[in-house]
């Protein structure tokens, strides 16, 4: 009648020395729709693709500002997501509030790691369904961060999860020497052109199912300072498709020629 | 007039009549823990260009007795800030602790400690707030040292009720008014940080040190003396005040045997 004995509960290891329950989580978050982060040396953008359940509907949040210093971007389960993000506002305020300092982005990321781990280990619990790309700035700069729901979590120069994220992680790591010298109009193009590789032949990215989060620190003149963490969504973002679609543009003339040189 | 202990800060008997004992309560809550028993005296803080000095003495009274005469009150958090303790030194003890398992804790970070001088302070005055709104206060008045996120020189000070207050100079306890018209008339309010150098400022410090050792009947003679700068903390335990000279005590009259 069990199709697998080692699967009824989080905390049971297979012989072969699996946990089902943390593998089908994992699964949940490659069913959620691509977001994709990045970071250059100034500025950490997420970019994510989202979906409706049905045309009459609107589209699902997948973009999350936490504080004015970092933000979010959420594959899988919605709802699990958003008790990782309010207790992240949350513990960012309290941050705020004793300390007056912003939190910084790799102790929050700890933290739900820590919260994720203690999911996998504990009866009667489950993992959270989710992945989160978390990009903000502390005082060592601009950072990326992967969740994953059995409570790992990793820095990384770009990242993208959920369903065909392969194709947009292929993007990146053929752009990977690009990105990092490009300026911060340049890292959102990066990002939306990693997003449009992971596109089916008949979507397109538009003003409604593309969302954008930027931030950074602020240039040279306010030491110290940032610019704070700015969501682009509907009309918005008409700019930054603009110049995706100009960049493309751009490049296939430079591949024409090319091909005429030679 | 009666000028016994026991009947100071009462209403005189002469003009309102013997108080009722009754109102004196024998039962009640315990309230040792709303009076200080071992005691420092003052803190003594001077911005300058680039840093902070402070100066306390080390001593620990029990009431008016001269009890420890070696204790630090001057405690360093991470590698820029200094906090100063005045107030009961069992409290001290305690947020020592606490910064102590902070530091542990912020540490563990890969980027390291990254909370400043002026996140210090947030943090102790939220702790003496809430200490004090629980009937339970921490006897403490201190000042924190060391630097804000813009990298500038940081000063300010909270209480055991939880208030804050900054300035370009600080001082707790009888310093508040022996130090403080020192350092106003030595730096006056629309002096530049800029134009105050690190020696100046210290040279003010051990000159207020030094008139609280004279007035102050709870100080010593021995203290300690912090400086920091943008470099790191330098910070000496072991200062005596120099030159003293005890003349002046000849012109003071009214107090004590000699009346007139």
């Amino acid at each position: 009648m069990f199709r697998n004995n080692y699967d009824n509960d989080a905390v049971t290891f297979s012989p072969q020395g699996r946990i089902f329950q943390v593998e089908y989580a994992q699964e949940a978050v490659k069913q959620g729709s691509v977001v994709v982060g990045l970071v250059n040396k100034t500025h950490a953008v997420l970019v994510g693709l989202k979906r409706n359940a049905e045309e009459l509907s609107s589209y699902q949040k997948k973009i999350i500002e936490v504080d004015s210093h970092m933000g979010i971007a959420i594959a899988g389960l919605a709802s699990d997501a958003r008790v990782l993000s309010n207790f992240m506002k949350q513990q960012s305020l309290s941050s705020r509030m004793t300390y007056g300092r912003p939190l910084p982005v790799d102790r929050i990321v700890s933290q739900i790691g820590d919260r994720a781990q203690t999911n996998t280990q504990q009866y009667g619990k489950r993992p959270y369904g989710v992945g989160l790309l978390v990009a903000g700035v502390d005082e060592s700069g601009p950072h990326l961060f992967e969740f994953q729901p059995s409570g790992m979590t990793q820095e990384m120069l770009a990242c993208a999860i959920g369903a065909r994220s392969q194709m947009a992680r292929t993007y990146l790591e053929r752009n990977l020497d690009k990105l990092e010298s490009s300026s911060r109009d340049e890292l959102i193009t990066h990002g939306l052109r990693a997003l449009k590789e992971t596109l089916s032949q008949d979507k397109e990215l538009t003003v409604d199912n593309t969302s954008v989060g930027v931030v950074g620190v602020a240039g040279e003149a306010g030491r110290g300072k940032i610019e704070s963490f700015k969501l682009y969504e509907g009309q918005l973002l008409v700019p930054l498709l603009e110049a995706l679609e100009a960049a493309e543009a751009g490049e296939t003339k430079e591949e024409e020629t090319m091909e005429v040189d030679s | 007039m009666n000028h016994f202990p026991e009947a100071w800060g009462r209403p005189r008997d002469d003009v309102y009549g013997a108080y009722n004992p009754l109102y004196l309560q024998t039962t009640g809550p315990k309230a040792h823990t709303q009076s200080p028993a071992v005691t420092g005296t003052s803190v003594v803080a001077v911005k300058f260009n680039g840093g902070v000095a402070i100066a306390a003495d080390n001593l620990a009274s029990y009431g008016s007795l001269a009890r420890f005469t070696d204790v630090k009150r001057l405690r360093k958090f991470g590698e820029s800030a200094i906090v100063g303790f005045s107030g009961d030194v069992s409290d001290m003890q305690y947020i020592d602790r606490l910064l102590e398992s902070i530091d542990i804790r912020e540490n563990y970070s890969t980027n390291g400690n990254t909370l400043n001088a002026k996140n210090l302070h947030t943090y102790l005055s939220k702790v003496l707030y809430k200490r004090r709104s629980e009937f339970n206060p921490l006897w403490n008045h201190i000042l924190v040292a060391g630097f804000d996120e813009d990298k500038k020189p940081f000063l300010s000070s909270a209480d055991l009720l939880g208030t804050t207050f900054s300035a370009p100079h600080l001082a707790t306890g009888f310093g508040a008014h022996l130090a403080i018209p020192i350092l106003r008339r030595l730096f006056p309010e629309e002096t530049p940080l800029e134009s105050i150098s690190k020696d100046e400022a210290v040279a003010a410090l051990r000159e207020c040190i030094k008139v609280l050792w004279y007035r102050d009947a709870r100080s010593l003679d021995k203290y300690s003396l912090a400086v920091v700068t943008e470099a790191g903390i330098e910070i000496q335990e072991d200062q005596q005040v120099e030159a003293q000279s005890w003349a002046f005590a000849e012109a003071i009259k009214g107090y004590g045997a000699q009346v007139n």
